[in-house]
Parts: C-alpha cells; sequence; structure tokens
C-alpha cells in the first residue's frame, strides 16, 4: 500500500511540465466544465438578466440596481417578497425544531446495541425521501381532505373529532401543515447523517464512560453528542440550504399563488410565479432573476455566518 | 463530363423540389393547443371542409397546451409555422399580432357573424383591427343532480333569493352538500364564484368597459354587492371546503354526493362520463334586475400566420371557420365549448343546449378581468383568485375585497388613477 503511494508520488514527480498539466485537466475537466455550464453560468446569467428592466412591449433595457431598489422598497413588490421571506424563515424554523432533533433522536435510537429490525426502521423511515413530492403532496392532500380523508375518521375513532379543520386549507394553519409534511418527507436525511457519524464514534469511548459510571443516556448526552456536534452543523447547513430552496412540495399542495392570501408563499413560489407567469400573469424574466439572486444573497449570507462565526470555533475530534 | 452530370442531377433536384412547392399549394398546417380535440379534427372537422373544397387539403398538428405558447412563438420567430395559428385569448395573442405574426382580418366575410363581445378577446384595444376568428367559449352557470332535486322536490332558482332557498332546504335535509365548490385552488372561487355570478351585478358589458375606462371602480356597489353575494354561499358548502381541491369538488358532484355545481360548462363532459342526472340553471340575478347577464367567455380562436405561402387558400378555411356549419359540428362534437358566431346552433347534448340557450335569454359578456386589466403588477386576476377565495373563507368582508382589488389596479392603470 504504502510502496503504490510513493510509486504514483514519483511517478508525479518525474513527469514533464506537459503531462502534469494534461492530468490536471484529465481529473479536474470534468468537473470545471460541468459546474461551469450547469452552475456558474446559470448564476452569471441570472444576476445579469436582474440587472435589466422589462418594457411595456416586451423589450428589456439596462436597470442597473433599480429592480432591486424596487423590490425591496415599492411596496407592490415589497410586500409580497418580505411576506415569502417571513414565511421562509418560519419554514425553516419549523426544520430546524422539529425534522432535526426528530432526526438526531431516531439516529440514537437506531445506533443502541440491542435494536432489532435495525435495517427495516432505518429503510422505512428513508422511503418518503425518495419519493416524488407530487406524490407526496397528493398523498397527503387525501389524508388530509375533509372530504375523503382518513385523518378525519382516525379523530373521530378516538373521540377527538372536534379537532379536525381543514388544516391546508386555512391561513393560519396551511404554512405548518406543509412545513410538517415536508418534516416527515425529509426527516431521513438528518437521521441518515447523523446515525453514520454516531458509528464512526470509537467503541472504547463509550465503554470507558461506562466504566466510569455513566448509563447509555448520560453517555449519549455528554460523550457521543460533543462528538457529532460537526455533523449536527452539517445537516444545519443543508436543511438551510434546502430550505429557502424549497418549492415544489408548496407548489405541488398548494400552487403557484400559494394560499389563501399567500400564506404559504415562500420564496421559491414568489420568484416562480414573477419568472414564469400565472394565468394572465405573463413572465417577468428581469424581476424574477432580481428574486433569484436576492435567494442566493440570503442563501450566501447564512452559509458565511456559519462558515466564519460557527464552523471555525468547532472542536474536531480525530479518532 | 461527370461535372455536367452533376449540374443536371442538381437542378433536376431544384426543379422537382419547386414542383413539389407547386404541387403542395393547396395544403393547410394547423397550430393547436387543442391535442384533445385531433380525432374531432381529423375525423369530423377537416373531411365537412374538404367536401366543400376538395383541392386544399388540411392538416391538424397539435403541441402540447403547456408547451404551445413558447413551441408557437419559436416557430413564428423561424419562418417554420403552419399557416393556421390557433389562437390564445386576448394579451398572447395580441402580442403575437403586434410582432407581425398573425394577419388582420377585417376584410373576412364570415366575420359579420360574430359579435363585438365575441370578437373582443382577438381585437386591438382600440377595437379597429380583429386576427382572429372567434371559436368556441365557455358559459359559466350551475350544473345540479335532478334526482336529488326530484327527490326534495325542488326546482330551478329563478332569483338569487330563491337559489338561497333551495341551499337552505338542501342543508335542512342533510345528506347531500348543498353547493360543491372549493376554495383551495382560489382559481374556482373567483371563476366559478365571482365571474359566474357578478355580470348580473355589474350588467355585463356595460360594467367591464366601464373598469375599462375608469369611470367604474371595483369598491363600486355592484362588486361589493357581487361579493356579499358570494359570502352567503358559505354555510351551503361542503364541510371542509377550505382545503377543498377543484378535483376534489368534480369528484363530490361526479359521485352524486353533492346537489349544485357551480360551473363551467367544460365539465359537462366530466360530468357526462360518471352519469350524473344532470340539469344546469343560468346565474340567478338578484332581487329586482330587469335583464339577466351570463358569463360566455371567449376561449378559442383561430388566425393566419402572416407570412402564409398559401394565404389565399388560408382564408377560404377561416372563412368556413365562421360558417353555421362549422359551428354546428363544434358545438356537437365537444359539448361545453360553444361557437361564438351568431348562427343557430342545434346541439344534441341537453345540458350544452340549456347552457347555449341562455344566449338568447341574457345578454353575454367575459370576465373582466381578462382585456387590458391584467396586464400590470399586482395582477388583477391572481388578485381576484385571492379574495374570493378570502370572501368564501370568510376572512375578508365584501368591502375590503373590493377596496384591495381597485388599491392593486389603481397603482399601474392610468385611468383608474383620477
Amino acid at each position: 500500500m504504502a510502496d503504490a503511494k510513493a510509486g504514483a508520488g514519483n511517478a508525479i514527480v518525474g513527469m514533464g511540465r506537459g503531462s502534469y498539466a494534461m492530468l490536471l485537466v484529465f481529473f479536474l475537466g470534468p468537473a470545471v466544465v460541468i459546474y461551469t455550464v450547469f452552475s456558474i453560468y446559470p448564476l452569471l446569467a441570472t444576476i445579469f438578466n436582474s440587472l435589466y428592466l422589462r418594457q411595456p412591449d416586451g423589450a428589456y433595457i439596462f436597470n442597473g440596481l433599480g429592480n432591486f431598489q424596487t423590490l425591496l422598497t415599492d411596496t407592490t413588490w415589497s410586500a409580497p417578497f418580505w411576506n415569502a421571506f417571513r414565511n421562509n424563515c418560519y419554514f425553516f424554523l419549523i426544520h430546524m425544531l422539529v425534522q432535526n432533533p426528530i432526526g438526531l433522536a431516531l439516529a440514537a435510537m437506531l445506533s443502541l446495541p440491542r435494536l432489532r429490525f435495525r435495517a427495516t426502521y432505518r429503510t422505512l423511515i428513508f422511503m418518503p425521501t425518495m419519493l416524488s413530492v407530487v406524490i407526496i403532496g397528493f398523498t397527503w392532500q387525501l389524508i388530509l381532505s375533509p372530504l375523503w380523508g382518513i385523518s378525519k375518521m382516525f379523530l373521530n375513532a378516538f373521540g377527538l373529532g372536534f379537532l379536525f379543520a381543514p388544516w391546508l386549507g386555512q391561513e393560519s394553519t396551511a404554512l405548518i401543515t406543509v412545513s410538517l409534511i415536508s418534516v416527515w418527507q425529509f426527516v431521513g436525511i438528518p437521521m441518515i447523517l447523523i446515525y453514520t457519524a454516531l458509528l464512526a464514534i470509537p467503541e472504547e469511548l463509550i465503554d470507558a464512560a461506562t466504566v466510569d459510571g455513566l448509563n447509555q443516556f448520560q453517555a449519549f448526552i455528554w460523550v457521543k453528542l460533543p462528538l457529532i456536534f460537526p455533523t449536527i452543523g452539517l445537516v444545519s447547513v443543508l436543511t438551510f440550504v434546502n430550505n429557502f430552496n424549497a418549492f415544489d412540495l408548496i407548489y405541488a399542495m398548494k400552487g403557484a399563488l400559494a394560499g389563501p392570501n399567500f400564506s404559504a408563499d415562500i420564496m421559491g413560489t414568489l420568484f416562480y410565479r414573477t419568472f414564469f407567469g400565472n394565468q394572465l400573469q405573463l413572465g417577468d424574466l428581469s424581476m424574477g432573476s432580481t428574486i433569484a439572486t436576492m435567494m442566493f444573497l440570503i442563501i450566501l449570507i447564512g452559509i458565511m455566518c456559519y462558515l466564519f462565526l460557527i464552523q471555525r470555533r468547532m472542536q474536531r475530534y480525530s479518532f | 463530363m461527370l461535372k455536367t452530370g452533376l449540374k443536371t442531377m442538381l437542378l433536376t433536384a431544384v426543379a422537382m423540389t419547386a414542383f413539389a412547392g407547386a404541387a403542395s399549394a393547396g395544403k393547410l398546417t394547423i397550430e393547436s393547443w387543442r391535442n384533445d380535440d385531433a380525432t374531432i379534427w381529423k375525423e369530423k372537422i377537416i373531411p365537412a371542409f374538404q367536401a366543400k373544397h376538395p383541392d386544399i387539403t388540411v392538416e391538424f398538428t397539435p403541441t402540447a397546451p403547456k408547451e404551445y405558447n413558447a413551441a408557437l412563438n419559436a416557430r413564428l420567430e423561424g419562418g417554420t409555422a403552419g399557416d393556421i395559428i390557433t389562437c390564445r385569448p386576448f394579451d398572447a395573442s395580441l402580442e403575437l399580432f403586434n410582432k407581425g405574426h398573425l394577419a388582420g382580418l377585417n376584410d373576412l366575410p364570415s366575420m359579420a357573424g360574430f359579435s363585438d363581445v365575441a370578437k373582443s378577446a382577438w381585437t386591438t384595444d382600440d377595437g379597429k383591427t380583429t386576427f382572429c376568428v372567434p371559436m368556441a367559449s365557455v358559459i359559466h352557470g350551475f350544473i345540479y343532480n335532478k334526482d336529488i332535486f326530484a327527490e326534495l322536490k325542488l326546482a330551478e332558482p329563478k332569483t338569487e333569493e330563491e337559489f338561497l332557498a333551495v341551499l337552505e332546504a338542501i342543508k335542512k335535509d342533510g345528506k347531500y352538500v348543498p353547493l360543491v365548490l372549493g376554495t383551495n385552488d382560489q382559481w374556482e372561487a373567483a371563476t366559478m364564484g365571482f365571474q359566474n355570478i357578478g355580470p348580473n351585478y355589474w350588467k355585463g358589458e356595460k360594467g367591464r368597459k366601464k373598469l375599462i375606462d375608469g369611470t367604474g371602480k371595483l369598491t363600486d356597489p355592484e362588486y361589493v354587492n357581487t361579493f356579499a353575494a358570494l359570502a352567503k354561499w358559505a354555510p351551503y358548502m361542503g364541510d371542509g371546503y377550505k382545503a377543498q381541491t377543484y378535483p376534489d369538488s368534480q369528484n363530490l358532484f361526479g359521485l352524486g354526493k353533492g346537489a349544485i355545481y357551480a360551473a363551467g360548462s367544460w365539465d359537462i363532459s366530466t360530468f357526462r362520463g360518471q352519469d350524473v342526472p344532470m340539469g344546469a340553471f343560468k346565474a340567478p340575478p338578484p332581487a329586482g334586475s330587469a335583464d339577466c347577464y351570463i358569463s360566455d367567455h371567449t376561449d378559442i380562436g383561430i388566425g393566419m400566420n402572416a407570412k402564409s405561402a398559401n394565404a389565399a387558400d388560408a382564408k377560404v378555411f377561416l372563412d368556413w371557420i365562421g360558417s353555421d356549419e362549422f359551428a354546428n359540428i363544434l358545438g356537437n362534437a365537444l359539448p361545453g365549448f360553444f361557437p361564438l358566431s351568431n348562427a343557430k346552433v342545434t346541439l344534441t347534448d341537453d345540458v350544452a343546449q340549456t347552457f347555449v340557450s341562455w344566449r338568447g335569454e341574457c345578454k353575454s359578456t367575459i370576465r373582466d378581468s381578462y382585456q387590458i386589466l391584467s396586464r400590470g403588477t399586482p395582477n388583477l386576476e391572481n388578485e381576484m383568485w385571492n379574495v374570493s377565495a378570502q370572501v368564501l373563507n370568510g376572512t375578508m368582508t365584501p368591502e375590503a375585497a373590493g377596496a384591495q382589488l381597485e388599491d392593486g389596479l389603481k397603482k399601474w392603470y392610468a385611468p383608474h388613477q383620477k
């Protein structure tokens, strides 16, 4: 093994400049091309588009940062924008408070030493993540339907029928309902990530803790949890990025207007409506791009905060 | 020697292509998004046309509805679009005309057989040029389950008062959902609710034109009263109507669990498939109305590619689209889509016939948000979906609904800023 490594190193050292460049192109080229075409170019094009303004006759003229000013100060645009932003924060908060703790708890339970049917649980809990949102949206709409849904009958069976409400159709409950459905769908991801991190913790540490007199629960809190903080940080960042890019589930269940009264409207649906249009509303390339650029900036700021304020202070352990 | 041979071959090829082009001079291609209707075009409409004009061959080449606008635009820009273009109503087609893709059709003889309302969807803002032949409309009203009405001994309501009395009677009986309409998808509330009963309040075209020229406001009593009438429906809608989707509504009525369905005529064929014993009545006018008005909304038109190599034949075809013969074929082949010409049409589907008979009793109008008024931000049509659903949900007063619509329109539409 060590010989092979040294051999490869010697081969590179002994290489001519030209062949070394060739090697770089060979290994980095595909990634550079794919990222440029599918990620960097669309991103730059979107930012570029956001600097132009659509005229009533359909032509586009250069407008500098004017679109951003309109989006943030003109109430026609700023009211829906801040509403979507607020809803999006709420959507993220629910994921952080519900999805990730449940994911953590599930991972902790899965890593219990004497658990039976471990693989079955793991697969079942992970399953919804792999289903299409359209299927999930449709299924939950049926489950929660006041007309044919089983949730109503289920509550009735326990004499709790008075608790039932058309949750998806009320301004006060639509967003939280959709958020919880999304939590149900994606809870498998934090579970799997945290579960693998827990598996990587050496047995000796737990054994030592047990010898020191800690029970299972205490060992989890005081030994395992600090060791998986980096993974929890990663899960939080993934949740943040996915939530601020979310669109499909809300679109599938509530349509592009994400009602009632835009109570379930998030940045993704606002962007979609603006960019592609809706019924009689014609698509507006430049304002749509402006919203997309704002989404990019919000996500960028969020990730920077994480990288500079949290990740740097985090202690890592290697075993 | 070889060179000459090649030259001859090329020349022959060119000549043959030219000849082939000349031979296909009588060939027309139709662009359309109605791929559902492809069989009807191929088996009924085109053969009927060719029986009269055997020298012109017609081919129907539809695109999927969602891709139609984009694909058509690309083909028109690239010069590969067909000769005949099926027209979406209002701004989408107006843009094509302004870009010079659609030809003006004022000189078409059969244009005289269409009313101004029918033509409004494909006429320039100044009313001077019409660029598509109006083909089909959809009419709003209410479809009811005849068996339930017979069981509860109810009669078709003629006025708004009677309508509410009928709803109350069905509610008292308790076996059926009185009014099938959901607010989850929002457009149902606006289209099947607000635009369905509204024309009786704002006097159809008169009110619609007043909104466009700015003399009428959405805060006027006719609009607030429409919302107030909508608000009265809430107690009679299905349990949990706030989360009821459009397919839910269709199923509820289709399965015979609902008595009255706030309808668009296109639903007729859906319910025919489920064997519902149907009848229909028009939007019941409020007390003291002298006339009645119906929403007879222009939906499909058909025009000519301005760059068609075959303009003369295309005009012959479009003129035939405006004929009584076409009107009768279309109306019977697609129950629920009604021909827009003034021709006397006899429909074999009795419910479709009931819908179309209202044209003789009442004045027709189109949805008031469609022409001109939905061009700005905020979009009036979207706003109407939102506030109509809220009024039905009981989370917004009729006055507030009118005020929100007017405020939105005032932000960008000059005639309302005075």
